[in-house]
């Protein structure tokens, strides 16, 4: 049974470059359900971040246009009381990089006791201690005690980073956003935590959001997969029908640009061009059409929309239908050298 | 006789303390680690941080203090980087991860890439600038790039900058330090082609070190694993990735996100077991510090760190 | 704990050869001026095989080595020579004018923290506003004007234009010392002086806590604060301040060291019975017994000053700490 927990309707969120305002999410629209991890996956420029941020309200000098619903709030348009009482309460966040995520002259306890103060400020200093250290051990700090009373700089990236997860889930939030939650750890401790994020999700009946831009990290973790290009939703569908048919070009390429074990390739795909920067992006037409020239112009929509190809599988433009990928490679000519 | 050939090398760094500051102990980046690269070939250097894979690669190189042991490139003894020849540091060229920082901001691509050949090569202003552009051509920027400056490229391309600089003199060996960890997956397949090519053509030799075993995989035809300075595997990638033996190997492959979501259970219980087995075996694949022991074969191209038996 | 005093004692022991290079390069700096202790002190129509012999006496012919350890041992000893313009001990000399000099300096202090610290906070937290403008437009002003030219015009201004201030002296003469009325008229006569130090001496602390604070608020921890529901003010307050205020705080010392500067020049200006003054008078009038004891003391006062900051710095940031 699907519950929406947060809805997002035409959310355009610019930033000032010069004198003008150019969008980093451009008109998106999407909905997060409980007990459901949604990836927005896609290269950095494309938005994902913006979007993540845009809901948590941490732009300072952004303008958000379009609702972002959730509960009874509509958190683009919320007042700064409103959403600190909904951050850390029923929205916790994981940041990227555990090594400048937290205060580095505060000791572990105090990071944490914080957002549980700020949301309970009744509870006993004894009481809070106590909810910490449950924290810590939820989280697999193996001695909560001796880690309640250090620094930062005395943890690991793994284990900073799983303080920083204790804080998001402290309150037992309905939302969790992920932004990137292990690109900055190494392999084994990036599997721990993603199998850390699966088993509290289960007992927490959140609905996650989780930025990335590993496909692999997708694979293991996503419900359901939003691929972001440009500032827009080109591609959004459950997971097992997004890798097992995926159809938006730039989804396609994605995939096959990825060294992947079971494919012996020779060589990965390489999406021609390069991402536009936001002052560049292309504002008409299909956003991709520069980087698969190949297509016909007649291939792209003028004004792509999203359709629905099968339930809950929205693709943006027509030129899905049309797309392959180029037949032969062009040879490159080397010279010079040699 | 193989192309390069690292012999037991370490790399101590002194951790200075007490009151006096004096050396009270050492960290010991690189422990004893050997391996022989072939001409042509890739060698994969693989670990997490703080595993002595970028100061071995350093260490080769002459960026880092070699403590003991031996370096040997073309049968030639490279080891004291002050007596070793111009023509060794012509040869060998280190690409490195970072796009963003390892080029200098404030100069033109053209001073970029022009600098190794100011320093090893006597050459006009016009022959020069007909290398460079030569250079870009080959890694796929246009001629006119070489009065831009590196902030006016993205990500890959300022790689591919990087590339042009490390090949201007044609070496034989390039040392490649995690060279697509700062890229997005797009440009990091762009990167990686052209690697690829350029060693067909020009016949290179890679130490390739990365933390990313797809990327790894995909790239190299022998496999090096470190955990703490010391290897604790060794092998062609079909040995390393369809038989690993090691604990530690073992756990780095279960680590590797699967891209098909349809065996997500199965990894995970997969991820799990190996995890177990990691944490009761842990005293059988490395010794009361917790370091790896030597390596000893297992068949003729692999080598795992075992306690020797008898 | 241990470490933070094995860091302490540590860097007191690196004090040590400082203070005794310091010590040398004085004494031979003071031995390569013109003339010695005897030539002002003696009658000039004394007979200079006579002179002689009393430099033969009081070792003023001994190899340098050897006068340099009879200076340290003096010293040690609370000797530290005779001023020949004040014909009186140096050590009480400069006893007398420590006390107006360390009172000049702590008002001085407490006014440059007084006025950095508001600064510095607006400035950096409404950076780029009008009001921040301004206060860095003033620290500019600040770094541009030469103390002594500004002190100079403050005592224009106010001490003879307007009458407000003292023009001189450290207290109204004829006080009994204790009385109220004596160190409310002591306040009344550095508050000046100081007030023209603190106004200079404190933009290099004004634009320090602002970047600081700058600083501080792009740092990913602060998205993390704001992410835990912190209020705008607690942001500030838990976050960006305290991490901003900690590095003013170790700056503390070597505050010390730019006041040693500011008082030669203000305590000069305004005719302030303090060591600054002393200390550019001993000079133009060859006082070299006090030249040189005022250039150890200040040398000393200087290294004094690093070693607080290392200390408070290693004290208040537990990444120093620890190691």
């Amino acid at each position: 049974m699907k519950q929406e927990l947060l809805q997002l309707k035409n959310l355009r969120t610019s930033f000032r470059i010069g004198d003008e305002y150019y969008a980093a999410v451009d008109d998106v629209s999407l909905t997060v359900n409980k007990n459901e991890v949604l990836a927005v996956v896609g290269e950095s420029g494309c938005g994902k971040s913006a979007l993540a941020f845009s809901v948590m309200g941490l732009h300072t000098r952004a303008k958000i246009e379009g609702n972002i619903l959730f509960k009874d709030h509509d958190l683009a348009h919320a007042s700064p009381g409103t959403m600190n009482r909904l951050r850390g309460k029923d929205l916790g966040m994981i940041f990227q990089d555990p090594l400048t995520a937290l205060n580095p002259l505060m000791i572990i306890g105090d990071q944490i006791g914080e957002v549980i103060y700020l949301h309970n400020k009744t509870l006993s200093q004894a009481n809070r201690k106590k909810k910490v250290l449950e924290l810590l051990d939820k989280v697999g700090i193996p001695r909560p005690e001796h880690t309640y009373n250090q620094y930062p700089h005395e943890l690991s990236g793994g284990m900073r980073q799983r303080v920083v997860i204790a804080i998001a889930i402290a309150n037992d939030p309905e939302l969790l956003i992920a932004d990137e939650p292990t690109t900055a750890l190494d392999a084994t401790i990036q599997s721990q935590i993603l199998d850390l994020i699966t088993r509290l999700k289960k007992d927490m009946h959140a609905g996650i959001i989780l930025i990335t831009h590993d496909l692999g990290v997708v694979a293991e973790m996503a419900d359901r997969v939003a691929v972001m290009y440009a500032g827009e939703i080109v591609e959004i569908a459950d997971v097992m029908t997004l890798f097992g048919r995926p159809l938006h070009p730039y989804t396609r390429s994605l995939l096959n640009s990825v060294p992947n074990a079971e494919k012996d390739q020779d060589e990965l795909h390489v999406i021609q061009g390069i991402v536009p920067s936001l002052k560049n992006l292309p504002r008409e037409g299909c956003r991709f059409k520069d980087r698969i020239p190949w297509l016909d112009e007649s291939a792209h929509e003028e004004n792509p929309q999203m359709h629905e190809v099968t339930p809950g599988h929205f693709v943006r433009c027509t030129c899905y239908k049309h797309f392959h990928f180029p037949k032969e490679r062009k040879e490159e000519k080397h010279h010079g050298i040699s | 006789m193989a192309f390069l050939e690292v012999k037991d090398l370490k790399v101590h760094f002194p951790i200075k303390g007490g009151i006096f500051g004096r050396t009270v102990d050492y960290v010991k980046a690189v422990d004893g680690v050997s391996f022989e690269i072939e001409k042509g070939k890739t060698y994969g250097l693989v670990g997490e941080s703080g595993s002595g894979k970028t100061t071995t690669g350093r260490a080769i190189i002459g960026l880092n203090h070699i403590t003991a042991g031996k370096i040997v490139f073309e049968g030639k003894d490279i080891t004291d980087p002050r007596k070793t020849k111009q023509d060794f540091r012509k040869n060998v060229q280190m690409i490195f991860q970072d796009p963003y920082s390892s080029l200098n901001a404030k100069k033109r691509v053209l001073d970029i890439v022009a600098e190794p050949l100011r320093n090893f090569e006597k050459m006009s202003k016009a022959e020069e600038r007909k290398r460079v552009q030569e250079l870009l051509e080959l890694v796929g920027l246009s001629p006119e790039s070489i009065v831009k400056y590196p902030h006016q490229f993205s990500g890959g391309q300022r790689q591919r900058i990087g590339i042009a600089r490390a090949i201007a003199l044609k070496p034989q060996l390039i040392i490649a330090d995690e060279p697509v960890s700062a890229l997005d997956v797009s440009v990091q397949a762009q990167v990686l082609n052209f690697m690829r090519e350029i060693q067909k053509e020009l016949g290179l030799t890679y130490l390739f070190i990365s933390h990313d075993l797809g990327v790894i995989r995909h790239m190299c035809d022998q496999i090096g694993i470190m955990y703490r300075g010391r290897f604790v595997e060794e092998g062609t990638t079909e040995d390393i990735f369809q038989s690993p033996q090691h604990i530690y190997t073992k756990r780095l492959v279960a680590a590797i996100p699967d891209i098909d979501p349809t065996k997500r259970e199965v990894h995970m219980q997969f991820r799990q077991k190996v995890k177990e087995e990691y944490e009761q075996s842990y005293h059988d694949y490395f010794d009361n510090q917790g370091l790896a022991y030597s390596l000893q074969p297992v068949s003729s191209t692999h080598y795992v760190a075992l306690p020797e038996k008898g | 704990m241990n470490g933070m005093w094995k860091f302490t004692v540590r860097r007191i022991l690196i004090m040590i050869p400082q203070v005794v290079l310091l010590s040398i390069l004085v004494f031979i700096m003071a031995k390569m001026m013109p003339g010695d202790a005897l030539s002002g002190l003696m009658d000039p129509n004394l007979d200079p095989a006579t002179l002689e012999e009393l430099r033969e006496k009081l070792g003023l012919n001994d190899p340098w080595y050897t006068q340099y350890i009879h200076w340290i041992g003096d010293l040690f000893h609370g000797d530290m020579g005779e001023s020949f313009r004040y014909k009186m001990p140096v050590s009480e000399l400069i006893g007398q004018r420590m006390v107006n000099t360390f009172w000049l300096s702590l008002v001085t202090l407490i006014l440059i923290y007084l006025i950095s610290v508001p600064l510095g906070i607006i400035s950096g937290r409404y950076n780029d506003s009008l009001l921040d403008q301004a206060i860095t437009g003033y620290t500019y002003i600040g770094f541009a004007t030469p103390l002594f030219i500004f002190a100079l015009v403050l005592l224009w201004i106010f001490g003879f234009q307007f009458g407000w201030f003292p023009t001189g002296g450290s207290v109204t003469p004829g006080s009994t010392p204790g009385t109220l009325d004596y160190i409310s008229s002591k306040l009344y006569h550095l508050l000046l002086p100081a007030i023209s130090m603190a106004l200079i001496g404190t933009v290099g602390t004004v634009q320090y806590l602002r970047n600081e604070i700058i600083d501080t608020k792009q740092k990913d921890f602060i998205l993390t604060a704001r992410a835990k529901g912190a209020s705008e003010s607690r942001v500030y307050n838990r976050h960006v301040l305290r991490n901003s205020l900690l590095p003013i705080a170790a700056f503390f010392g070597y505050e010390i060291t730019g006041l040693i500067s500011g008082t030669v020049f203000v305590e000069s200006i305004y005719t302030y019975p303090g060591m600054g003054q002393l200390f550019l008078e001993s000079i133009t009038t060859r006082d070299y017994s006090v030249a040189t004891a005022l250039t150890l003391l200040f040398g000393i006062a200087a290294i004094l000053g690093t070693l607080i900051s290392d200390i408070i710095l290693s004290l208040v940031d537990p990444r120093i700490r620890i190691k």
